[in-house]
């Protein structure tokens, strides 16, 4: 299992030089000894630049175009209403409270995947892929059983004034279990690979467990863990599928980001949506930008 | 101060890598572990540090019971054999690391970790990190780091063991100068004899988790305790041969020993202790030379030996090789200065097994 993690962690995109970086013979040459034809590697290279553009780069222009077409000045109204902003508002604040969480929980568990051998280590690195496997909406599904009205914890926090469905700590829930497998997955290859000696060092030398954390284990996987931490809080904004089954869809209260351009969607205010959305897709360019500056430090250690 | 180690055992699985071990290092000493790998050298470097339990047995530093301490209050000093230094710390850091886990005045931190960057001669090199260092660099910096917190004993893990020869040699002679500076109870670990011989006072050597000998490094070499002493301990010309009655039989060959065991056994001949003659003398049998091969030390001769069925090596200096002129394919004749017999399988480690013959 920790092969197959290992194996994940390498087709991310940080092994090997990033996307686009100059590796060697200019763009179009052929790479030492092949042969190919001409036209073979035309094809390809043509091939591969034109999936990119038709299925990234136009959709993404549509966006930015559809945003300004009634121009700047309706950009702006239709981000600086109060349902927008408010929708901003909690995708940062649930991604705050979220990304937090899945930080601790990924170090704890890559600490003890890749330090200890215990029982059930094998069952936790596969429940760590789980949330990748299960489609996000089953995921919210079973909060709602589980905190809705009917579902089985229902009638006891309803008694006790407890609001979890249609409400923060739902959206909170949703969101981390949909993005807790990142930073522990980051970290788990880059840990196992690191082995424990700096850490044995650090105890003979007299440095105490969280001494040894702190100053020694910690600034060794700084970068997998601010890696992870792009990648989590990425996901964790951009969420759309667990969010919208357990929020409740309630416009300036209890819609994120994607859930309040789907409203505005749904409601044929598609330059407003548009509008909304080059927000996500700002969000979404930073984080590439982050992952980009990340990966190369991780590569230097 | 003084380590005792009384019946160590340590299993990983149903691998036993130290079976109930008993040590003392006297102290100031400068004491080698010498064995294979899996012999549990560093398995007891280990334990000793604090960073595995023992199964079984206690050991003492300075009379204090280690069992009643965690690695971290040990206050011992550990070099690990890839050094382990703090990748992401320099060199002033790395060395300053136990002083500041401890708290320690930052300008009491500063003198020390100053004192020991001049000892270990890399003053210039303080801002430096490990990926920056070369290996016999870092392997000082290793050892700066370790004695910084003054610690109780020393602990060298291979510490020579990734470094190419020349640096080697240089930094053996360094640490027992050092030794002899510091006169810390030091421990190290290596598999190889040369070093452990030069370095050491008294020499350790260890075979699948046990203590086969101990002694100075000329008593060891000397008068190895067994069989596996013998072979480990450079290189052996080893013969099977009949025991009994004071005599050795290998074929129609009869050598003299003394007080040999009975039954099938081996017979133990050092390079060095075969003489190589161009006339025939008393007891000597006709070899023809295979090979001959210059060596840093002298000369190495391949032989083969009719008469006992098998090849032996002999080892002349500059001197007897130039007196003898041998070539490859020429006839001589060799006698046996000196043979060592020791009962098959082995028995327990004593006098009483080892026999030399005049």
């Amino acid at each position: 299992m920790t092969d197959a993690l290992a194996m994940a962690a390498r087709r991310s995109a940080r092994v090997g030089p990033p996307l686009g970086a100059p590796i060697g013979p200019p763009i179009g040459a052929p790479i030492a000894a092949t042969d190919e034809p001409a036209w073979v590697r035309r094809t390809v290279i043509g091939v591969a630049i034109g999936f990119v553009g038709l299925f990234v780069l136009v959709p993404l222009a549509a966006v930015v175009v559809e945003a300004l077409r009634a121009g700047l000045a309706a950009y702006g109204r239709a981000i600086a209403e109060p349902a927008a902003l408010s929708a901003v508002k909690l995708t940062f604040l649930a991604s705050a409270i979220a990304v937090p969480l899945n930080v601790v929980f990924g170090v704890a568990a890559a600490w003890a995947i890749a330090r200890f051998r215990f029982p059930g280590r094998s069952i936790l690195i596969t429940l760590i892929d789980l949330p990748l496997a299960v489609s996000p909406v089953i995921a919210g599904m079973v909060y709602l059983l589980l905190f809705g009205r009917q579902g089985l914890l229902g009638p006891w926090l309803t008694d006790h004034g407890i609001k979890v469905v249609f409400a923060l700590p739902g959206i909170v829930l949703a969101t981390t279990f949909v993005t807790f497998p990142f930073v522990a997955r980051e970290l788990i290859p880059l840990m196992e690979s690191q082995g424990a000696e700096e850490e044995e060092a650090a105890i003979v030398l007299g440095a105490t467990g969280w001494q040894t954390f702190v100053r020694v284990t910690l600034p060794k996987i700084k970068w997998g863990l601010w890696y992870g931490i792009v990648l989590c809080t990425a996901r964790a904004m951009g969420e759309f599928g667990a969010v919208s089954v357990v929020s409740g869809h309630i416009r300036g209260r209890t819609a994120t980001l994607p859930l309040h351009v789907e409203i505005l969607y749904n409601e044929y205010e598609y330059q407003a949506a548009f509008a909304v959305a080059s927000l996500l897709v700002v969000l979404a360019l930073a984080s590439l930008v982050a992952r980009r500056v990340i990966a190369r430090r991780v590569e230097v250690i | 101060m003084t380590i005792e180690v009384r019946g160590l055992s340590k299993k990983f699985g149903a691998f036993a890598a130290l079976d109930n071990v008993s040590l003392d290092v006297p102290g100031g000493g400068l004491i080698a572990l010498l064995g294979p790998s899996g012999s549990g050298k560093t398995t007891l470097l280990r334990l000793l540090a604090g960073l595995e339990r023992p199964d079984a047995g206690s050991a003492w530093i300075d009379g204090v019971d280690l069992a009643s301490q965690s690695a971290r209050q040990r206050n011992v000093g550990l070099v690990f054999q890839h050094y382990a230094l703090f990748r992401h710390l320099d060199v002033y850091e790395n060395i300053a690391f136990a002083l500041r886990v401890r708290k320690r005045p930052r300008a009491e931190v500063d003198a020390r970790v100053r004192e020991l960057l001049a000892l270990i001669q890399l003053e210039s090199f303080e801002r430096r990190l490990p990926s920056q260092l070369s290996g016999g660099q870092r392997q000082r910096v290793a050892l700066a780091r370790a004695l910084a917190a003054r610690p109780r004993v020393l602990l060298l893990d291979e510490p020579f063991g990734a470094l190419d020869a020349q640096v080697r040699a240089e930094l053996r002679s360094w640490l027992r100068r050092l030794h002899d500076e510091i006169h810390l109870t030091t421990v190290f670990v290596t598999h190889d004899q040369d070093e452990a011989f030069e370095v050491a006072d008294r020499v350790v050597v260890m075979n699948r988790g046990r203590i086969e000998q101990v002694g100075a490094p000329a008593e060891v070499f000397e008068h190895p305790a067994n069989d596996f002493v013998m072979r480990f301990l450079g290189h052996v010309n080893v013969l099977e041969a009949e025991l009994g009655d004071g005599r050795a039989r290998i074929g129609d060959v009869t050598l003299a020993i003394d007080s040999a065991p009975g039954g099938p056994g081996r017979i133990y001949v050092r390079p060095h202790d075969v003489e190589l003659a161009r006339a025939p003398a008393d007891g000597a049998l006709a070899a023809r030379v295979v090979r001959v091969t210059p060596l840093s030390s002298g000369l190495k001769v391949d032989l083969s030996v009719p008469a006992l069925g098998s090849r032996l090596r002999a080892d002349l200096d500059w001197e007897r090789g130039a007196a003898l002129g041998l070539r490859d394919g020429e006839d001589v004749f060799l006698s046996l200065r000196r043979a060592r017999a020791f009962a098959r399988p082995p028995s327990a480690a004593g006098e009483d097994t080892t026999a030399d013959a005049a």
